[in-house]
């Protein structure tokens, strides 16, 4: 089979199978692309998700770019991440349709109305997963502060949050490094 | 032009998304309920869907936003918008893999953004938990003047009282169930079945 359709094909069952997505995802690029078609190795699955971590966007279109570039170059990446986002596109297209339809009904509203409780938990938990992960030097603890004082307090946009914390960041760690 | 006003608010959002998924939240906040395309409580419906369905949170919010605001090909350019930096800058990456893992910049960089992020995603559950659990207006209206003799009757405990508290009830069994690392979906339908309980119990 030609590369390009083999990476398309995988990357779209990878996409079509993994729920809430993120690091859920890695267990199933692991035995697709790692074991079973053996196009990257266990070791490079690690410096993929390395790179994920400090390249913007989702983890799963960063993996797969990376794969079907290393596999097939240009045209193998443009296969892999359409494969990857096809199977959501189209389900949340359909979706889409069918919650306008239903939106309205009583019994939509109040399942909505329970299942935001449940989201709202959902998001304090993937904070304190993160919080868990971050460093907690003085630094980082300021950071935290100021992104969140920036956002609720003044109002100002995460983008220009994110490039200030960005820089922030970059100008300490040149700052430590000259010290030593 | 709506298509390319789409494509270009979620290419923004995909090249400043670190993390994925929920460090998502704070910048779909200040780009799309800016742009009046979303209300907060249309994304926290849509966080549950998208945990519903398969593939990242990214692509599905903005194929969903997309459609919802401009049809097919309104959904095609805001999936596009938001995938295409994430595919650009690994191309480029992928050459320079071994020089990128040991920059400086970039090191230094993740080091404020990490924060940043905790920070952000803090904020987007604070203005999601307001959305979430607010109360009803004679109540809020009760909450700002006292809870005078004139005010008490207008509120209705079935009403007004009761749905705050089971939500706030329902958030804190959902929260425990979260923390022991109950799959997500199983939350979001136990809360669902709690909400039509709720709300037919109650003829809200």
């Amino acid at each position: 089979m030609n590369k390009q359709l083999e990476l398309f094909l995988t990357f779209a069952k990878i996409g079509g199978f993994t729920f809430g997505g993120g690091y859920a995802m890695i267990p199933l690029i692991q035995r697709e692309v790692a074991e079973n078609k053996k196009w990257i190795t266990d070791k490079d699955l690690l410096d993929v998700i390395a790179i994920a971590e400090s390249t913007p966007g989702p983890i799963a279109i960063n993996a797969a770019t990376f794969i079907g570039n290393r596999v097939a170059g240009v045209t193998g990446a443009v296969c892999a991440t359409l494969g990857v986002v096809m199977p959501s596109f189209l389900v949340i297209v359909a979706i889409s349709y069918a919650f306008e339809a239903f939106k309205h009904l009583k019994a939509v509203e109040y399942a909505f109305w329970g299942i935001r409780a449940g989201v709202t938990a959902l998001i304090l938990k993937a904070l304190w997963t993160m919080f868990k992960q971050c460093k907690k030097d003085w630094l980082s603890l300021c950071l935290m502060a100021l992104a969140f004082a920036a956002v609720v307090f003044l109002k100002i946009n995460a983008i220009f949050v994110i490039l200030a914390c960005a820089a922030i960041g970059i100008v300490s760690f040149q700052i430590r490094r000259v010290r030593k | 032009m709506i298509l390319l006003e789409l494509f270009w608010t979620f290419f923004k959002i995909g090249l400043f998304t670190f993390g994925g998924g929920y460090a998502m939240l704070p910048l779909i906040e200040s780009e799309v309920i800016g742009h009046g395309w979303a209300a907060t409580e249309d994304i926290v419906d849509f966080i549950a869907i998208s945990e519903s369905t398969p593939g990242p949170f990214a692509v599905n919010i903005s194929t969903f936003i997309g459609r919802t605001v401009a049809g097919l090909p309104g959904s095609f350019c805001a999936t596009f918008g938001v995938v295409l930096p994430s595919f650009l800058v690994i191309l480029i990456v992928s050459r320079f893999f071994a020089r990128f893992k040991e920059n400086n910049g970039v090191k230094g960089a993740m080091t404020g953004l990490r924060p940043a992020v905790v920070g952000l995603i803090a904020s987007a559950l604070l203005s999601v938990g307001m959305s979430v659990f607010t109360p009803s207006t004679s109540l809020s209206e009760a909450f700002n003047n006292g809870f005078t003799e004139s005010v008490m009757k207008n509120i209705s405990f079935s009403s007004d009282v009761l749905p705050l508290i089971i939500s706030i009830l329902l958030f804190l069994v959902c929260a425990f169930l979260a923390f022991k690392k109950k799959h997500p979906i199983l939350i979001l339908c136990l809360s669902a079945v709690v909400g039509i309980a709720t709300g037919y119990a109650l003829g809200l």
